[in-house]
């Protein structure tokens, strides 16, 4: 018995040692990105599995992602190496708590991405890692309620508005979708799409007459909106089970989609309003925390990541489009064909006013969302008066940028100092 | 071990563990509320009250324990009754009563999701049954109402059933010639019930309200299962303002204001059901 013991003890020593070894090694990946299991699985199966060190990839929500960081910064000392996010969760960090990576020698081969990434430094905090955008999705049964001489690639808003509208007649329910969840990305259309195409700004023209108009237009296309929109978060289940027949999202919550049924849906360019076609780039990049334990093995994954053949394999994974230049092969996920055909005509459009995310606002980022994430619901779901509510939550923004004096972004007009609210 | 000194060697562990785990933290939060870019100031407890969801929140918490609570109270108690009854299967009963009691909120939540979603078991029932023509969506901004009735029930299935078990406890204790002396006298079981049960039970009573009522303002998760933001609770506020907004001075506040409403309840309870001295049974 005694001997059976040692033995067994003896076999789980062993089994620890073997279990634990390797992964002291490994260089953790604290990332925000890919975090669907399927997401995650195939970053570390097809895009981590060629880095020699090993990675240990840790997706996250953003609460516990934060969390975890800030308490390594606090303590002076870290398990994470290397991290993985959206531009607005490293800008909302002190640059003091990233390394320096102007050094390295790899970055975007886009110039507007690496300014964006030195987060008002004089040199790249983080290194840009893929990019995605928003566009617009339908399932082909609405493609014959187009409106006549309407063309899918180059819709005006009033255009959606009617075929919304038309198909809410013919079928007797309301199918566009709007990702308005505690979790859905509307903010993003009215920073990105919806006032850039109406006012030509974001920060500046907040509460002017167009923008007042902006929000008529939005309303009447919302008597057209899946009532239930005020729960969807991804818009490719509303896709799948037919919900919504068409929808605005963000490329990777369309992509499931168009996987499973790529023959039943088709991507197609966002709307354009009385100043130009709005639409937003999504920016994620890759940093070094300041208390990484190996920062060469750090440095070593972000460069390797950075490479084209892991570029096109994190294209697979995610639906995130490469920064650098990186040939395209042809045997790509639908969702992947799909998408990048509408972002490129969407980014080519004779009418394209690209709407930057927003820069500058450091820790603000959330303030700044949550203003017009409170217009939208006092808008609309609360019926309320669109003139009182924007001179109200205008004092809000006004707030936000005098306190951290970020300057306008496009497609506002470049502004000395803070943005102003006019 | 001298006598006098065990009790508070007993209580040690209890009081470091508090200590370690609340009072410390709570120093740190409040440090937190208070704390201002040039010291001590009240900005945070400004900005929360002042955000226009505030009085909405703290409406639909107030709304929400106003509802819930008597109607769980009163459930509770006719459930206790009722297990005090039976003689055979008793235990049986209490567990299966008390399962919702093991279910963490969210998967609750997530539960009574399935029911009333548009594609829910609710709406394939009415469908089936013939009663709707198609899939009615009721958790929509449009029926608010009916987000806050589904959120209530979800909440009175989840948690009825940390009263029951201090209450079906606290029944077991009231002695036997209490209920024979009233019946003797010819009470009927309503006035058992009343003049009995309730007065003996008040002990427990308000240990079940304290502890219900406390819970109830820090409904969370079933509400953002079922409501996302179309009901702006307090607890949910904090989360926001917390991960959202990486806002940690004005969370603190808005927690420590809750900190103050459960403060004030339990101690309307406290006054209200208390026992007075020597009036033990």
């Amino acid at each position: 018995m005694k001997s059976l013991n040692a033995l067994a003890s003896a076999v789980a020593a062993a089994a620890f040692v073997a279990s634990s070894a390797p992964l002291s090694a490994d260089v953790l990946f604290w990332s925000t990105q890919a975090r669907p299991v399927e997401e995650a699985q195939a970053m570390r199966e097809q895009v981590l599995s060629g880095f020699e060190g090993g990675v240990d990839y840790q997706p996250n929500e953003d609460g516990p992602w934060l969390t975890r960081l800030n308490a390594e910064l606090e303590a002076g000392s870290g398990s994470i190496d290397v991290l993985g996010a959206l531009h607005g969760n490293f800008s909302a960090m002190n640059p003091d708590a990233l390394t320096d990576l102007g050094g390295l020698g790899v970055s975007s081969s886009s110039e507007t991405f690496n300014g964006l990434a030195k987060l008002g430094t004089d040199t790249l905090q983080y290194v840009p890692w893929m990019q995605a955008s928003y566009i617009m999705a339908a399932s082909k049964e609405a493609l014959q309620y187009l409106p006549e001489g309407a063309d899918i690639n180059a819709l005006s808003y009033d255009q959606l508005i009617a075929w919304a509208k038309a198909v809410h007649e013919e079928t007797g329910d309301a199918k566009f979708g709007f990702p308005a969840g505690p979790k859905g990305l509307k903010h993003r259309f009215f920073q990105g799409y919806l006032y850039p195409s109406y006012t030509n700004g974001v920060v500046r023209t907040f509460a002017s007459d167009e923008a007042v108009v902006a929000w008529e237009k939005f309303r009447e296309l919302w008597q057209h909106t899946n009532p239930a929109s005020t729960n969807f978060s991804f818009m490719q289940e509303q896709l799948l089970n037919g919900d919504a027949w068409i929808v605005f999202d963000h490329t990777s919550r369309l992509a499931q989609a168009f996987n499973e049924r790529p023959d039943d849906f088709v991507a197609f360019p966002a709307p354009a309003g009385p100043t130009g076609r709005g639409f937003m780039p999504v920016l994620a990049g890759l940093a070094i925390p300041s208390t990484a334990p190996d920062p060469e093995a750090a440095k070593a994954l972000v460069a390797y990541m950075l490479k084209p053949e892991t570029q096109i394999a994190t294209l697979r994974a995610t639906n995130f489009f490469p920064v650098v230049d990186a040939e395209l092969p042809d045997d790509l996920p639908p969702s992947v064909k799909a998408s990048g055909a509408a972002v490129a005509k969407m980014s080519a459009a004779p009418d394209a006013n690209p709407g930057l995310l927003p820069a500058g606002l450091g820790d603000k980022g959330g303030d700044f969302n949550r203003v017009f994430v409170d217009s939208f619901e006092r808008i609309i779901l609360g019926g309320q008066d669109i003139r009182r509510v924007l001179d109200d939550q205008k004092g809000r923004l006004a707030a936000i940028m005098e306190e951290t004096g970020a300057p306008c972004w496009a497609p506002d007009a470049p502004s000395d100092g803070a943005c102003p609210v006019e | 071990m001298n006598a006098r000194l065990l009790p508070y060697v007993l209580i040690l562990p209890v009081t470091l563990f508090l200590c370690l785990f609340f009072l410390y933290p709570f120093v740190l939060v409040a440090a937190q509320a208070f704390g201002g870019s040039d010291g001590l100031s009240l900005d945070n407890f400004r900005d929360v009250v002042s955000y226009w969801k505030f009085p909405i929140s703290l409406k639909n918490t107030m709304l929400l324990a106003a509802l819930v609570v008597p109607v769980q109270l009163a459930l509770a108690l006719l459930m206790a009754t009722m297990v005090n009854r039976m003689k055979k299967g008793r235990d049986l009963v209490l567990y299966i009563w008390t399962i919702p009691l093991g279910i963490s909120d969210l998967a609750a939540g997530i539960i009574w999701l399935a029911i009333f979603e548009q594609s829910g078991f609710l709406n394939s029932m009415m469908t089936g049954l013939g009663l709707a023509e198609g899939p009615v969506n009721f958790l929509s901004y449009q029926n608010p109402g009916l987000v806050f009735l589904a959120i209530a029930l979800a909440e009175i299935w989840r948690a009825t059933a940390i009263m029951l078990v201090i209450l079906v406890a606290g029944i077991g204790l009231i002695p036997k010639e209490y209920y024979e002396a009233a019946e003797v006298f010819g009470a009927s079981p309503w006035q058992r019930f009343l003049r009995v049960t309730l007065p003996m039970l008040r002990p427990s009573l308000q240990t079940a309200l304290i502890l219900r009522v406390v819970l109830a303002f820090e409904v969370f998760a079933v509400v953002a299962a079922l409501g996302g933001t179309l009901l702006p609770v307090l607890m949910g506020e904090i989360y926001a303002y917390q991960f959202d907004l990486q806002n940690g001075g004005a969370a603190a506040a808005m927690a420590l204001i809750v900190l103050g409403i459960s403060i004030v309840f339990t101690l309307i309870i406290l006054r209200v059901l208390r026992v007075p001295k020597g009036a033990t049974i």
